[in-house]
């Protein structure tokens, strides 16, 4: 059972949760067809889960449905994945002719809806291939596109560019395309595990369960164990910083078990950590919610020191427990940090290890800007935020290329 | 008894979704070359989305284009004087992008080389798609208006504060209007008008309102002499 509308209330305010309402109202019969490619695992599914009970609770007609695809399938759609996040691979003849069979079958098997269909994500972008009449098609792309293998977009673009809209998580991400395109970050659920208020015993067991001193300063990580959030460089960080603060280093994630590469830098870490009492290097398995909550609230700074990121939300959830953040200028983490008011931001170790002293020596000000990051996911990044945008995003369609929208016919 | 308006009050409020125009800059020359030819809605996103999306900002920084030539491009002065610009004087968006032009040109003339930003941190112009809805909420009298403030959500507020008044060509507020021509309060349309809303958080703007009427309501618990 997952609650309501009403229970975003004492969050955002009962105006905010009204207009959700009013909004819900001119949609409501209009019928959503969300495509994606995964019911289970990863950010989409799970505001997928959240935001479609919300969607049918304001009067939309939501649906999801999930496309099919063998093993073959998603390792193509894996390196068109890491392709359009820069890496350095391409796409073979032989992966080509496997995304187009893959589409074909969904196209056969699929009944697609007439009024708005919203593809998440590449793996279903070419479904727009039988686009039925009068039907409008969103694409949501969750991905950082902003320096993309151009092969492979080339690949895909000729889909995209039929779509009525595409949808970016940061303006960066965008590119020159002839269609319009709509900002909407993503947003993370205050009421879910990972986020709700917990009481302070279930606290400490978790932090003393880690093996960590309840009673000296915690600086901590969250991320995978993956290159680009640079965990390493926040071990030297923390070194730099530990000359003169006493403060404790947790490097927190997973995505090492099943990944190689993911292996490999958590033992780079561990290596890294040698017999540093006070580096914790520990791996949770992917549906820890509870203990990652419990160890954002238990922290004194929360470093998210990502050299590319897609969105970041892990920043969100510190600022949303009132943490005070130290994060990479990267991806979409300058839209939830806007530096020295709602938290750090930093390009290098040094100005890590910098802010990080500053931090831990002058606790008023950081409590500051946690406050600060608290108030300012509180307005843009909950999940109710995110339903209002595509509730905008749907009643859009029927204004394309207009600014200025009259929802009432009497003024505008 | 209480003056009750023929007329009342309809609490609008305006909701925005953020459409990406493609149009980026990195350095001083870039951004005033496009500024010059962005349709006004997109000065107005720069210039107000702040209020709504930063609220423990307040009273800084008042608009995009400060923050980012003073944050990123990290020439202070011209920050500082983007910051100034009164955005309550102008009655249109296009005499406001007329004046932050002329600030970002008189600034540049004879100042080479530019700074440009780091990759990653261009200025990317942004534009406010805008949808106008009534809300249920009414008020005929100075006493439902004030309850209607107390609960209106801060996008509600915005509006008929800064939409309406630059956004729909406007020169007033709406609620200086209603209040003088519904219920003849001249003293509170024009302490409303006097206002520089730019300078408060979206609270502290519900807050200053109230405290406007609050004196008016208290007085009109006692008799009129």
């Amino acid at each position: 059972m997952t609650a309501g509308l009403d229970a975003y209330a004492p969050f955002v305010g009962a105006a905010t949760i009204e207009e959700l309402r009013l909004l819900g109202d001119r949609l409501r019969g209009r019928r959503v067809q969300n495509i994606n490619s995964t019911a289970v695992g990863g950010g989409v599914a799970e505001i997928l889960n959240r935001m479609i009970p919300l969607l049918r609770e304001v009067g939309v007609d939501a649906r999801w449905d999930v496309i099919r695809g063998g093993d073959e399938f998603f390792a193509v759609t894996k390196t068109i994945h890491n392709a359009l996040h820069g890496q350095p691979v391409a796409l073979t003849e032989h992966d080509v002719a496997v995304f187009r069979e893959a589409t074909e079958q969904n196209l056969r098997t699929m009944t697609l809806c007439d009024d708005i269909v919203f593809v998440h994500d590449p793996q279903p972008v070419g479904l727009i291939e039988r686009r039925p009449p009068g039907s409008r098609w969103l694409w949501r792309c969750h991905i950082d596109l902003s320096a993309p293998q151009p092969a492979v977009w080339e690949f895909l673009r000729p889909w995209v560019e039929r779509y009525d809209t595409a949808v970016f998580s940061a303006p960066q991400f965008s590119r020159q395309l002839p269609i319009d395109q709509v900002l909407i970050a993503p947003s993370i659920d205050p009421l879910a595990d990972k986020n709700r208020e917990l009481d302070p015993r279930t606290i400490e067991n978790v932090v003393t369960g880690l093996g960590l001193d309840p009673t000296r300063p915690l600086v901590t990580q969250v991320s995978r164990f993956d290159r680009l959030k640079d965990p390493v460089g926040v071990i030297e960080a923390y070194r730099l910083a530990r000359k003169y603060n006493d403060c404790q280093l947790l490097l927190v994630g997973g995505g090492a078990t099943d990944d190689p590469e993911g292996r490999d830098v958590l033992a780079e870490c561990r290596e890294r950590a040698g017999n540093d009492p006070d580096i914790h290097v520990v791996e949770l398995p992917p549906a820890a919610n509870v203990e990652i909550n419990a160890i954002q609230r238990a922290s004194t700074v929360i470093l998210q020191k990502s050299l590319r990121e897609g969105f970041g939300l892990t920043v969100s959830e510190a600022l949303w427990k009132g943490k005070p953040v130290i994060a990479g200028a990267v991806g979409g983490i300058p839209l939830q940090i806007t530096h020295r008011y709602s938290g750090i931001l930093t390009h290098t170790i040094e100005g890590t290890a910098y802010w990080l002293k500053q931090l831990l020596n002058a606790p008023e000000f950081a409590h500051q800007l946690g406050a600060n990051g608290r108030e300012h996911v509180r307005h843009n990044f909950l999940l109710t935020r995110h339903l209002r945008d595509y509730m905008l995003l749907f009643l859009y369609l029927d204004h394309l290329g207009e600014s200025l929208i009259s929802l009432d016919g009497r003024r505008a | 008894m209480p003056a009750v308006a023929r007329s009342p009050f309809r609490f609008w409020t305006r909701l925005t979704l953020t459409r990406l125009t493609g149009r980026r800059a990195a350095d001083l020359a870039e951004l005033v070359e496009h500024l010059r030819v962005v349709p006004p809605s997109v000065v107005f996103h720069h210039t107000h989305h702040f209020l709504v999306q930063h609220q423990h900002l307040s009273p800084e920084p008042p608009n995009d284009f400060a923050f980012w030539v003073r944050n990123v491009l990290q020439e202070d002065e011209l920050g500082e004087q983007l910051a100034a610009i009164d955005t309550v004087q102008f009655p249109s968006l296009k005499e406001l992008r007329v004046r932050i032009v002329e600030v970002i040109d008189r600034y540049m003339d004879g100042r080479r080389p530019l700074r440009t930003a780091p990759a990653g941190e261009e200025f990317h112009f942004q534009d406010a798609i805008s949808f106008v809805l009534p809300t249920p909420h009414q008020a005929a009298t100075l006493a439902e208006l004030a309850m209607g403030l107390q609960h209106a959500s801060y996008a509600s507020i915005a509006y008929h504060l800064f939409e309406a008044r630059l956004r729909v060509g406007a020169q007033d507020n709406d609620f200086s209007r209603w209040l003088e021509r519904e219920l003849d309060e001249p003293e509170i349309a024009a302490a409303i008008r006097r206002m520089d809303p730019y300078t408060h958080t979206m609270e502290g703007l519900r807050q200053r309102l109230l405290g406007l009427l609050a004196p008016r309501l208290a007085s009109e618990l006692e008799p009129r002499a």
